[in-house]
């Protein structure tokens, strides 16, 4: 009896490969549906001015959330290729370089919600009368979302790369295009995988701005959570509101079990650092692929093309390590350059201040700069009323490393959540109670914003040494001081890194906060955001162009004569190495 | 002529690093080295003595400035086929297993799949690491990470090998083991390589290694002398013969050089004019190295090999102390023998206020610099002055690395002899309670 040999073992693995494979083909078979699906209604027609399609049946929230999802992955695979090739080319050229990063510098401070109704008009003509165009546009929000914190910490990996490591690299001859693969983007994933999670979250603020987009009197509404979410908002429809968060939540959960917890456990060994006495990450998604026969005979010959690429690609005759010429002097080229780059500015300066300044008179743009300093004041408030709030809860998370991990996922679902969703309990509760718009619908700008504040804490208060804890308690150091002398310091550099953050994302949600309603009720604060999200509504492309530029001005003047200072300081006094 | 064919040849090389401020820094100057088959040379050399720019030079890795390394009969204008080079902190992938580590050099080269596997085997082999192949280096102890290092390099099968420090990052029995399984290969013949050059601050290393030892001096980096070791293999570190050799290495590399480029120096104590670089050696080892020689079973003259092994220094922290001892003439060098003189022994024998104010009373009267802070802020106003002022003048005579760090030295032998204060937040440096 040959049957009665095989192990018992031997059969289960069979048959949960068969069971494995079924699976697989049957998620293949969704996807190419839902996919072909999406396909048709790219093409069909966009009828201007047609009723609003979006059903507020919570049976259509699974599909609207599939076709959110899949704008942002699609918007986080732009993202992805924008990194490695932007972010790399400033690496590598000088004189790239130069002009490269102060554009992703400003691209950042950029409010993005402002640029919206700039896009859609340009995607829309791209494809007159399809949704395609549509649909383009709110992929490019999200876009411009996730895509330059990603780009800055790849730029900041492969400008950290240890020099032996690149030594190694050309020593033994190996190609520009191997290098980048074999030693480059390995020593850049980890911290990119953390842009690409925090990228997600910050996306979600954005979804709901780009699917239902109106510029003017022209309102395109694409089918997603967003502009359920919107819709919902417009009907003041609290239950639907209840579906759309729980909906977010499921995809939330979905995509961090099935995308984002593998990945963390796969670049797990990519962490540069050799020593680390807490457990490495696991994923049962990651664990499942890597033990799946079918997934490693489909892998093996993937592998092998993708190493076959290492050999036909170009290879200079010479290379060395860059900075290793004796005397890297500016010549003529350099200068070209500059002359080249200085000649562009004085264009795109006289371009954007005729642009804007034809149709207003200057006594106009003074009204922004004053509505910002109103805006500046709310955020820097908000800033330190959520330090006060989140400083003390997350060193208390972060010196229990149990809670924390509680705390962790949590804090990064509600970073997740759009304003737009408390936009009830605000609304009726100023009306209810006859409150000041001003004051009391700030709170929303800080919504999404609070949490870097609380992960970066969070993060501090883990890295301190418990040898330097226990000094405190052999030492009786005990309440405020203990907070004075131990804890605030410690987390100081940590903090910074949030509070800057938490700041330029306040300036931008105050697009979306400052303007509230619900239903037939509509809340304005007096701000910049609200200045430009009126100006949205309206559709005056000089009043979106000059308020953009003077929030961005705000931005990053007092990212350089505040924050950027500030941080250099506490990353120099205070960074525990 | 010498038969045996060379294998590289390095020709009055020149190598300066550009300054910010325009001006260059020179670190290799006047640089001639050959390399013939069968050989192994050691470069020797203190921090700083460019002997590893030599070798990135060798390694294709950065050309110079001047002057030309030709291997095998071509200039050498980028990383040659041919040479290969081990690093000092191992330099592994951490995301590469070890048998994926060891085969990228042969992927680099388009080897073919089967071929690459077999011949990274093979070197897995012969370095001893069979059945670590599908571990991670970061599962691996120092000692086995820097075997995957040697098998990487060995597996391209070099005509020369280049060790940049290799056993400098590995505790003393793990390097010993390492170095002479290496030893015992080369001697086998199992090596697939020709010559080896090897670059280390070790003396011991290098007389146990070398069949040539070359000695690096500073500012610039050059080839003070070359010594040839012709104690059979294997050496014994106790043979009276290797003693004498190592002695005769430390008088060489302690030895004042009259010819260096500012030539009027005092006889016997080097010269400590504002512009001299200086090291930063903390109070402790002064005083460490103080009390030992002077205790028994020294009593006040010791010999430098003896008490870099007792005290577990290496060349690079031990020699800068010595030498700055001797230039506050607590100390003398003389023929590879630190000798404490009477203000030296009664250092020693002081108890801490004494030290004090005997250490404060050298450090103003030899060291120009610490006079020259004291003048100055006596005679300012306030009786301070910020960092900014000294260090500006300093990078007259230096640059400005040299510049930070001379001042770093002179801030903490100033706190040590209370002679005036320094504070960090405000940058300036005062006479107020000191």
């Amino acid at each position: 009896m040959t049957f009665s040999l095989i192990p018992i073992s031997a059969t289960k693995r069979r048959t949960g490969i068969l069971a494995w494979d079924l699976i697989a083909v049957l998620l293949v078979l969704a996807t190419v549906i839902f996919l072909a699906d999406v396909g048709r209604g790219l093409i069909k027609p966009l009828v201007i001015g047609a009723p609003n399609p979006i059903s507020l049946d919570p049976w259509a929230l699974p599909e609207y959330a599939a076709r959110t999802t899949l704008r942002m992955l699609i918007a986080m695979g732009c993202s992805l290729i924008f990194t490695l090739t932007y972010a790399t080319a400033a690496a590598k050229s000088r004189r790239a370089e130069a002009i490269l990063i102060p554009i992703l510098d400003i691209l950042q401070s950029v409010p993005i919600l402002g640029f919206i109704s700039v896009t859609v008009v340009f995607f829309m003509s791209l494809t007159p009368g399809h949704y395609l165009g549509a649909e383009m546009a709110a992929v490019f929000a999200i876009f411009t979302s996730q895509a330059w914190n990603m780009a800055f910490s790849f730029y900041q990996s492969l400008r950290t790369v240890p020099t032996e490591l690149t030594e190694v690299t050309y020593s033994f001859r190996l190609g520009p295009w191997m290098r980048f693969w074999k030693l480059e983007v390995p020593f850049a994933m980890p911290a990119l995988v953390w842009n690409m999670m925090m990228s997600m979250s910050g996306g979600w603020f954005f979804v709901v701005a780009s699917e239902s987009l109106s510029v003017g009197d022209t309102s395109i509404t694409l089918p997603g959570v967003g502009s359920y979410i919107a819709l919902a908002i417009a009907k003041s429809d609290l239950t639907a509101i209840g579906w759309a968060v729980l909906a977010m939540l499921a995809v939330i959960l979905i995509y961090d079990q099935l995308l984002f917890r593998p990945l963390i456990a796969w670049t797990d060994r990519f962490r540069f650092e050799q020593e680390t006495d807490i457990a490495p990450p696991t994923s049962w998604v990651l664990t499942t692929l890597h033990r799946s026969r079918l997934v490693g005979a489909v892998k093996r010959p993937l592998g092998r093309l993708w190493a076959w690429t290492y050999q036909v690609a170009p290879k200079p005759v010479r290379s060395m390590p860059p900075g290793t010429e004796t005397h890297p002097k500016k010549n003529w080229g350099d200068r070209l350059w500059t002359c080249l780059i200085a000649l562009l500015v004085v264009l795109a300066l006289w371009r954007v201040s005729s642009f804007v300044l034809s149709g207003l008179a200057l006594g106009e743009v003074v009204t922004p700069v004053l509505l910002g300093l109103i805006t500046m004041v709310r955020v820097f408030v908000l800033i330190a009323a959520a330090s006060v709030v989140w400083v003390p809860v997350g060193i208390w998370l972060g010196l229990r490393p149990k809670a924390a991990r509680v705390a962790q996922p949590i804090a990064q679902f509600m970073a997740a959540f759009p304003a737009n969703i408390l936009f009830p309990v605000v609304v009726s509760g100023i009306v209810a109670f006859n409150l000041n718009a001003d004051v009391w619908l700030s709170p929303l700008m800080i919504l999404g914003t609070q949490w870097y504040i609380l992960f970066n804490v969070i993060a501090g208060a883990s890295t301190i040494p418990s040898e330097l804890r226990d000094v405190g308690t052999s030492m009786q150091v005990r309440g405020w001081l203990w907070w004075r002398k131990i804890a605030l310091p410690a987390v100081f550099p940590f903090y910074m890194t949030g509070a800057l953050t938490a700041s330029g994302g306040s300036w931008n949600a105050s697009i979306v906060a400052e303007v509230a309603s619900w239903g037939s009720t509509t809340l304005h604060a007096h701000g910049l955001g609200s200045y430009i999200a009126e100006a949205s509504a309206a559709g005056d492309f000089r009043r979106i162009v000059l308020g953009i530029a003077v929030m961005s001005g705000f931005v990053v003047v007092l990212n350089r004569i505040i924050w950027r200072p500030l941080y250099g300081y506490a990353e120099r006094k205070y960074r525990l190495t | 002529m010498d038969a045996t064919p060379q294998l590289l040849n390095v020709d009055s090389v020149r190598k300066a690093f550009s300054k910010p401020d325009g001006g260059e820094l020179l670190v290799l100057d006047d640089v001639d080295l050959t390399l013939k088959e069968g050989e192994i040379v050691g470069l020797l050399g203190r921090s700083g003595s460019g002997k590893s720019t030599l070798l990135r030079l060798i390694a294709g890795l950065s050309i110079p400035g001047a002057g030309s390394v030709t291997y095998m009969g071509n200039v050498v204008k980028g990383p040659p086929k041919g040479i290969a080079m081990v690093f000092q902190s191992f330099a592994l992938f951490p995301w590469l297993t070890v048998l994926e580590n060891v085969e990228i050099g042969l992927e680099a080269i388009g080897v073919e799949r089967t071929e690459r596997r077999r011949r990274a085997l093979e070197a897995i082999d012969l370095i001893g690491l069979d059945g670590f192949e599908s571990a991670y280096p970061r599962e691996l102890s120092g000692g086995m990470r820097q075997r995957v290092g040697f098998a990487r390099a060995l597996v391209v099968h070099p005509n020369i090998l280049l060790m940049d420090e290799p056993f400098s990052a590995l505790d003393v029995l793990t390097a010993e083991t390492l170095r002479t399984d290496f030893l015992d290969l080369w001697g086998e013949g199992q090596l697939p390589i020709k010559g080896v050059i090897i670059v280390t601050h070790n003396i011991e290393e290098a007389v146990l290694m070398c069949d040539r030892v070359l000695i690096f001096g500073s500012n610039p980096g050059r080839i003070l002398r070359e010594i040839k070791v012709t104690l059979p293999q294997p050496r014994a570190r106790l043979d009276p013969n290797f003693r004498e050799l190592v002695e005769s290495i430390y008088v060489e590399m302690t030895a004042k050089r009259t010819s260096d480029k500012s030539g009027d120096r005092p006889e016997r104590f080097p010269g400590t004019g504002i512009g001299s670089v200086l090291p930063n050696v903390s109070t402790n080892i002064f005083a460490g190295l103080l009390e030992t020689v002077d205790a028994a079973p020294y009593n006040g003259e010791a010999d430098l090999p003896v008490i870099a092994s007792s005290l577990q220094l290496e060349i690079d922290d031990l020699f800068p102390a010595a030498e700055t001892l001797q230039m506050l003439r607590f100390g003398e060098l003389i023929g590879g023998d630190f000798r404490l003189t009477p203000e030296g022994r009664r250092f020693a024998q002081a108890e801490t206020d004494d030290r004090k104010r005997l250490f404060a009373q050298h450090l103003l009267t030899y060291v120009a610099l610490a006079a020259h802070i004291k003048r100055v802020l006596d005679e300012r106003p306030g009786r301070s002055g910020p960092w900014a002022r000294f260090s500006a003048e300093l990078e007259d005579y230096m640059s400005p690395d040299d510049a930070v760090r001379t001042l770093r030295a002179v801030v903490s032998w100033g706190r040590y002899a209370e002679i005036f204060s320094y504070h960090d937040d405000t940058h300036m440096f005062s006479l107020e309670n000191p």
